[in-house]
């Protein structure tokens, strides 16, 4: 018996009243593998991670979790979203929350940890994102960077399956991009399953197992990052690629 | 200090224009008779004593009911709709209707149609009055704090898997009660007169009390008491709000 993908996306279309955002997606991820969604702002990457965490409803097509459909509406959507993670590009942190409490909140609730052994293991955690003195601070005191990084923490607490992570460095400071891509590396290098949208392509070449190049809601070139990005054979992904490293973003 | 000179200033002006008014002396003997007023007091304070009994039960009931009503109207997808549609008239109706017709319905209204269980007490009714029209007004300062919640807020909570009601239990409302604490308390204060008003149903609070007073004395003095003591209570209620107004706004900066 082969293993079921990780992840698995069957011509997933979503539009929002005339607007058809994603038109016929189909993607595989196996696991330990890290695969990296570019493409211009509309493209389509985030509202695909987002269909893919359940956030939004889907107008048509399948996603399959570890082989399970997860987009049959029968099934218990919160049930499926706690093996996923999702970090987001405004991090999205509790204000009203420590940065502890942040990242035991889903251990605690929904997977009942006791409180303990949540704390434990997020200590771990925010010692592993480099943030174990900010433990008992409020996410307004953090950077950026920062919060960014326990906003991943956060996401890892339960061990998901699968990591969905977007455009996590698009609303930082340049200069605190480095530290939030060098953890996502980290994890890539430890076996997580990461699906990541991302304008670093730079991070992208070094990372990614595959490389997905969405255009007008659709991946139009899929591959080794190697390939896709330095010898794309669309031309679409040939002016994206022009465009972004003549903007000097790689 | 020009504060302080001024404050002088424009007292001295008020007072003086009021003292030299034609009618002041019997103004003065009728409303401000000072032993009228310390021989009303009494009564008066009882009296008040069950007007703060009434704040304090209706505030809570209010709060429950406001919550409530909220919750529902902010619950989303088609289903829900006649909830919805049924908390909307209700908010709509309570907030429209003055609320000493909504006592005068209440309070002689539901005992006349001699349901059993129905109780007579004007205290009981009087307060079931001020819970109907103000839960309105609560219900719609809790639903604008729920609405500020940003929605990534709540795609954040889902993502980590929790439910609906987690979401908002953990989530939305402890943010939406911090942001709404000064409109609550506003609200809250108004409460705090508009108790005054079950007095219309014969309850012996601190304005029926007065209005006793007043006819067995022939003197306004006891309702300048009442009033006197209603704006006591209400000065450190004020200053809460104005408190917790500035500290949900050097919150709201530090964001």
């Amino acid at each position: 018996m082969t293993e079921a993908p990780v992840l698995s996306v069957r011509g997933l279309v979503k539009s929002y009243g005339e607007r058809t955002v994603l038109d016929g997606v189909d993607l595989d991820v196996a696991e330990h593998q890290v695969v990296v969604l570019i493409g211009g702002s509309g493209s389509g990457k985030s509202t695909l991670l987002r269909c893919v965490d359940l956030l939004e409803d889907i107008d048509d097509g399948q996603i399959f979790l570890d082989g399970h459909d997860v987009s049959d509406p029968r099934i218990d959507a919160d049930a499926v979203r706690r093996a996923m993670g999702m970090v987001f590009q405004s991090f999205n942190l509790f204000p009203h929350m420590t940065v502890l409490a942040n990242v035991t909140l889903a251990p605690r609730v929904v997977h009942h940890s006791s409180r303990s052994a949540a704390e434990e293991r997020g200590r771990e955690l925010l010692a592993r994102v480099g943030l174990s003195e900010k433990a008992d601070a409020y996410p307004d005191k953090l950077s950026g960077g920062q919060q960014q990084r326990v906003a991943i923490a956060r996401a890892l607490a339960y061990d998901p399956r699968l990591l969905l992570l977007d455009e996590i460095t698009s609303a930082l400071d340049p200069e605190l991009v480095g530290e939030v891509l060098d953890l996502v590396g980290e994890l890539a290098e430890s076996g997580r399953t990461i699906v990541m949208a991302t304008h670093e392509m730079g991070f992208a070449r070094q990372v990614a197992h595959t490389v997905c190049f969405l255009d007008g809601g659709r991946i139009i070139e899929s591959g080794p990052a190697e390939e896709v990005l330095t010898n794309p054979q669309q031309e679409r992904t040939q002016q994206f690629l022009r465009r972004v490293t003549g903007a000097g973003r790689d | 200090m020009v504060a302080l000179v001024s404050t002088v200033v424009f007292a001295v002006v008020v007072l003086a224009a009021a003292t030299s008014s034609p009618g002041w002396s019997r103004v003065k003997s009728s409303f401000l008779n000072l032993k009228v007023g310390r021989d009303s007091l009494p009564a008066i304070l009882d009296g008040l004593w069950l007007n703060l009994r009434v704040l304090i039960v209706c505030q809570i009931l209010i709060l429950i009911v406001g919550l409530a009503l909220a919750a529902v109207r902010t619950l989303r997808g088609p289903v829900w709709f006649p909830v919805r549609a049924l908390a909307t008239g209700y908010v709509d109706l309570f907030r429209g209707l003055p609320l000493i017709i909504c006592l005068y319905l209440v309070g002689f209204g539901l005992p006349g149609l001699r349901l059993a269980g129905i109780p007579n007490n004007p205290v009981l009714l009087g307060g079931l009055a001020l819970v109907l029209v103000y839960s309105a007004y609560v219900a719609e300062v809790f639903r604008a704090g729920i609405e500020s919640v940003h929605p990534s807020q709540i795609a954040a909570a889902t993502s980590l898997g929790l439910n609906y009601r987690r979401t908002m239990q953990l989530v939305v409302l402890p943010q939406a009660a911090r942001r709404v604490t000064p409109a609550l308390l506003n609200d809250f204060v108004a409460l705090q007169k508009d108790c005054g008003l079950i007095s219309v149903l014969g309850a012996v609070d601190a304005v029926r009390a007065a209005q006793i007073q007043v006819a067995g004395t022939y003197n306004f003095t006891p309702y300048v008491v009442a009033g006197l003591l209603f704006v006591a209570l209400a000065i450190p209620s004020a200053r809460l709000a104005d408190w917790a107004s500035r500290r949900a706004a050097t919150r709201q900066g530090a964001l």
